[in-house]
Formats: C-alpha cells, sequence, structure tokens
C-alpha cells in the first residue's frame, strides 16, 4: 500500500494524521458548510453584518418554508425528476441493447460505430445546439419537458454504450457461445443470460446518469423558456436574479437543488463510485 | 444449423448472426444519430449562412469565419479556454495528492472519501453561486480572509483581470474532486508486492512514488487527463452564473461566446454562432483523436 499506513508509523504521525483529517475536510468543504449555515442565518443576521458567526438564533424552517412557499423551487424540482427518471430509463434500456451488440458481435463496422459513440460523447454541446433547438421547435417539442428527455436520452446513449459494452466484455463470453451452440436464439441470450449478469451496471449507470441530467444547466437554458417546464438548475439561477442580497434564501435554494443528487449519492455510494471508475479506466 | 428445410426460417437461422447487431444497435444508432451525429454536420452547414434562426438562411460561404478571424471577442475567448486548459490540469497533481492523503485504513475513512467527494456530485449551477457567495466583497467568506489578512477589499468577480482566475478556481474544486476519486480507485489496483519489493530495496517518499507508483497509475492518469481536457473546454454554466461573460467580456470562453451570439440579447445570429461552434469542435476533436487513437491502440492489444 502506498502511502506507508498510519498504523505503522510512529505514535505522533498517527495521532497528527487523525487530526489533521477533519481540519482537511473542513477547509475542503469550507464554501459549501458556509452555505449550509448561511441557509439557516435569520435575515436579521445578514442585515446586521453578521455573516460569519454563529447565527443568532436556528432559522432553517424558516428559510426553507419560505424557499418553497413564496418561489415555485417545488415545481422546479418536479420537472427535474419528470427529465430525469425517463431519461435514466431510456438511456440505460437503449444502451444495454446497443452495448450487447458491440460487445457480443463480430462484424466489420463494430469498431467504428463503437468510437462514433465514444467520440460523440465528448463534442462541446454548442455544435450541437442550433440543428437541437431548431428541430425541437419544430416538432413542437421546445419549451416542453419532452424536447429535454429526448435529447439527455440520446446524447446519454453514447456514454451509457461505451459503459455496457465494457462491462459486457467483461462477462464470460462462454457462456454465450455455449448458448449459441445449443440453438438459443440471440433475443434469449440477451434476455435470459447476459441481462440477469447486468444487473451491477445498470445500477452503477442508472446512479451516473440520473447526477449527469439532474445537474445538467446549458441544454435546460436552450430548451426552455417558461416556468412549466424549467428544471431545478435554471430555475434555481432565475431565482438568483430576484433574490438580489437575499443570501439566506440563495443558500437554502442551493441546497434544495443539490438534494437529490447527493442523496442519491450517498444512498447508491458503492454503485456510484464503482460507475465511474469503471466508465473510466475500462476503456 | 444448415439443413433446415423450412424457407423463411432458414434464412433466419442461416443470418442470424448478421442480423441481429444490427437490430440490437437501431434505437441507439437512430437516437444518437438524429441527436448527435446529424446535428454536427447541420452545425458546419449552417456555419456558411446567414441565419437568424426564423426566416430564410443566406449562404455567405467563408464570411462568417472571416469575421470571426477580426473578432476581438474571439481572441479573448481563445485565451480564455487556453487560460483554462492550462489551470484546470492542476487539477490532476492536486487530485492526486488528496488521493494518497486519503489512502488509508484508518475508522471512518470511507465518510472522509465520500464527503472530500462532494464537490463533483452537486450541480455547477449550485457550485457557481456558492463561489459567487464566497468572493463577494463586503461579506463573502473569502474577500472576509482576504480583508482581515491584507487589510484591502478585493472583488474578484468584478475585476477583469482576476475574474477568469476566479471562475476556473470554481471549476477546479468538482474537478479535483473527481480526478481524486479516480486516483483512489486507481491506488487499490496497485500491485502491493512490487512495493514492498521496491521498500526493501530502500525506495521511500518522493522516489518510490515517481519511479513506482505513477508508472503504475498510467491507466488512471490517462483517463483524468482526458476528463479534465473535455470539462475545461466544456466550461460554459459557471461562465454563466458567476459572470455572464463579464466584466466587459473578459470571463468569456468559446463555448459561451457562442451562446452569446446565437441565443442571447446580442442577438440571434446562428450562423455566426455555428462558425464558433465549428472552431471549438476542431479543437476539441484533436484532443477527440487522440484518446480514440489509444484507446483503439488498447483494442488491439486486448
Amino acid at each position: 500500500m502506498f502511502p506507508m499506513p498510519v498504523q505503522k508509523a510512529a505514535p505522533w504521525v498517527r495521532v497528527g494524521y487523525q487530526i489533521l483529517l477533519p481540519i482537511a475536510l473542513i477547509a475542503w468543504l469550507l464554501p459549501l458548510l458556509g452555505v449550509a449555515v448561511t441557509s439557516i442565518r435569520p435575515a436579521g443576521d445578514l442585515a446586521a453584518g453578521n455573516y460569519f458567526g454563529v447565527p443568532s438564533y436556528f432559522a432553517g424552517v424558516e428559510n426553507y418554508t419560505a424557499v418553497f412557499r413564496d418561489s415555485p423551487i417545488g415545481w422546479y424540482i418536479l420537472n427535474s425528476f419528470k427529465i430525469t427518471i425517463p431519461t435514466v430509463i431510456g438511456a440505460v434500456g437503449i444502451s444495454c441493447l446497443s452495448g450487447f451488440a458491440l460487445a457480443t458481435y463480430k462484424f466489420k463496422a463494430n469498431l467504428w460505430i463503437f468510437f462514433l459513440f465514444v467520440a460523440g460523447n465528448f463534442i462541446p454541446f454548442q455544435i450541437l445546439m442550433v440543428p437541437v433547438r431548431d428541430f425541437s421547435v419544430r416538432t413542437g417539442m421546445y419549451d416542453s419537458i419532452y424536447g429535454l428527455i429526448l435529447f439527455h436520452t440520446a446524447f446519454q446513449a453514447g456514454f451509457c454504450t461505451l459503459f455496457m459494452r465494457n462491462f459486457i466484455k467483461g462477462l464470460p463470453f462462454a457462456l454465450i457461445e455455449s448458448a449459441r451452440v445449443d440453438g438459443v436464439t440471440e433475443w434469449k441470450i440477451f434476455r435470459h443470460i447476459v441481462l440477469p449478469l447486468m444487473r451491477p451496471a445498470i445500477a452503477a449507470l442508472s446512479v451516473l446518469i440520473f447526477t449527469f441530467v439532474w445537474n445538467d444547466y446549458f441544454w435546460a437554458t436552450v430548451m426552455v423558456q417558461g416556468q412549466h417546464a424549467m428544471p431545478v438548475t435554471a430555475g434555481l439561477y432565475s431565482l438568483n436574479g430576484q433574490w438580489v442580497a437575499a443570501w439566506h434564501l440563495v443558500s437554502a435554494g442551493s441546497i434544495v437543488a443539490a438534494l437529490p443528487p447527493v442523496a442519491m449519492f450517498f444512498l447508491m455510494q458503492k454503485h456510484f463510485i464503482a460507475g465511474l471508475t469503471l466508465g473510466a479506466t475500462k476503456g | 444449423m444448415t439443413t433446415i428445410t423450412s424457407a423463411p426460417s432458414s434464412f433466419w437461422k442461416r443470418n442470424q448472426l448478421a442480423i441481429a447487431p444490427w437490430l440490437f444497435l437501431a434505437p441507439g444508432m437512430f437516437m444518437f444519430g438524429l441527436y448527435v451525429i446529424w446535428p454536427i454536420l447541420q452545425s458546419i452547414g449552417i456555419s456558411f449562412y446567414e441565419w437568424d434562426g426564423l426566416g430564410a438562411k443566406k449562404w455567405i460561404g467563408f464570411a462568417n469565419y472571416v469575421e470571426l478571424m477580426s473578432d476581438d471577442s474571439f481572441y479573448t475567448s481563445l485565451k480564455n479556454n487556453i487560460t483554462w486548459l492550462v489551470l484546470y490540469m492542476l487539477s490532476v497533481p492536486l487530485g492526486l495528492a488528496i488521493a494518497l492523503f486519503l489512502n488509508q485504513t484508518v475508522a471512518g475513512i470511507r465518510l472522509y472519501k465520500s464527503l472530500f467527494f462532494f464537490p463533483f456530485v452537486i450541480s455547477q449551477v449550485v457550485v457557481g453561486l456558492i463561489f459567487t457567495w464566497f468572493y463577494a466583497p463586503n461579506f463573502g467568506l473569502l474577500s472576509g480572509i482576504i480583508k482581515t489578512v491584507t487589510g484591502s477589499n478585493v472583488a474578484i468577480l468584478a475585476d477583469d483581470r482576476l475574474a477568469t482566475y476566479g471562475v476556473i478556481a470554481a471549476g477546479l474544486w468538482p474537478q479535483i474532486a473527481y480526478v481524486m476519486i479516480l486516483y483512489l480507485t486507481g491506488l487499490n489496483t496497485i500491485n502491493s508486492e512490487q512495493i514492498e519489493a521496491a521498500r526493501m530495496d530502500g525506495a521511500r517518499g518522493w522516489n518510490l512514488l515517481w519511479n513506482i507508483i505513477i508508472p503504475q497509475l498510467g491507466p488512471a492518469t490517462f483517463i483524468a487527463v482526458v476528463v479534465t481536457v473535455i470539462g475545461a473546454l466544456r466550461s460554459f454554466d459557471l461562465i454563466s452564473i458567476m459572470t455572464r461573460g463579464g466584466p466587459y467580456g473578459s470571463t468569456r470562453v468559446l463555448s459561451y461566446f457562442m451562446y452569446e451570439q446565437a441565443l442571447s440579447e446580442y442577438g440571434y445570429r446562428m450562423g455566426y454562432g455555428a462558425a464558433i461552434a465549428v472552431v471549438l469542435f476542431l479543437i476539441m476533436m484533436i484532443f477527440i483523436t487522440a484518446f480514440v487513437v489509444r484507446m483503439l491502440g488498447d483494442e488491439r492489444n486486448a
């Protein structure tokens, strides 16, 4: 193991490490902690210049209630869910199929198609912006959640295919071959042999795509205009314009917007990290 | 599979292995083609037109690109993109440093690792707002600290010499967390026998890190560099949230400049915007090609 485990080091190093850990964490998360504290600070504190001190009393309930009562943030969050969940299902579903195709069949175009998915996944969004927006306007999907769902599903399919293909490549190919020899149809091989083995990959990918799509801001500003379809990222930004200098509300709103992906991360932590590294290092 | 009498079934059985992959690929290729591949070609086409997004398109050849060559904002954006790219690379050594710091097995370390990873999980919009507040003159935490130390007030995001660096620092925060997690998993897969052997030979500290550990972390470093380059060139959210390209356009990058030209109050110049996007696309293609070529090598060796 590198570096040398602290257990093997001198006692003062061990103690020093244990003390240093929480200090480093607090320093690392200082901006976030500042926001968390501000979100429970009464408005009066800010007016009186008490920005960093201990809040004069706990105003968390009143701030968070105000955010939900006086702004459409609840609606924005609902929109985010309405956009994110179908996208996760669509992109992961599609990529189970395409990943299976690219991992188990030998045909000439195989690697080319694979690299098209990989390369497409890294391009700048701006090269897609004008045509995708125009297409959505012409098909009546501009300013609706459907335009965003379809675009995100298609775009994320690139990363998901890369991920699924690499995962299936790691499965024992003999399983598939022996089924073929027994005359099992290709669809049944996929459905009954490979798909059950893909559960961990599906879980990891779902968490990952959930955070990616939830946190999207660019496409939300390009494809949506009004409140009715706006997800929470773009919504928070427009609220920021209304809450000028009301930092206790901006902070509470930020925490609310960040909470779903953070909760997702903590609930599915193992899958999330497996996902990031599986998709990455095996490429 | 060779001697089957019923004709349709025999055709299917004979060609199943050739047809099946295309059926499995069909939904993915259709969606990806419609929303990613085709729009790239369309954008390249649009960049040769003058178009407001609604009316008729007017063919103007390379005029958009010629105009771009003499547009000061374009050079500011390009310069800022390079600054982003260079400074973003700091996240690779810094991410490695934090990963090494956290690669221990003391009680509760798992929770520490997760909490260090936190900045990557939250939206860039929230990161942008957090840092705007952190930098805010008079009541921001950072300017508070700077004032205590130096006695003077600094408005980072309002100063055209500092603003870009302020935004990049905000971007580094989640990026370092991302690189850290890549290295933490990389450190897990390191060959411990080799480390012990090197220790026996008296290798310590930097020497051990540089000669034994870093070479073994090659794949993690490669991915870290790729995601960092892509992240740097894709930067948009933080600029839009923190400075809207200002002050005086000093924090624009190509992606934001393109958005301004095509979709914001600066006018609906879709053709000009598309030309900017094509330039950014070509820059990124250099990196994407390098990445794909290396992957191709790995595939051939596999």
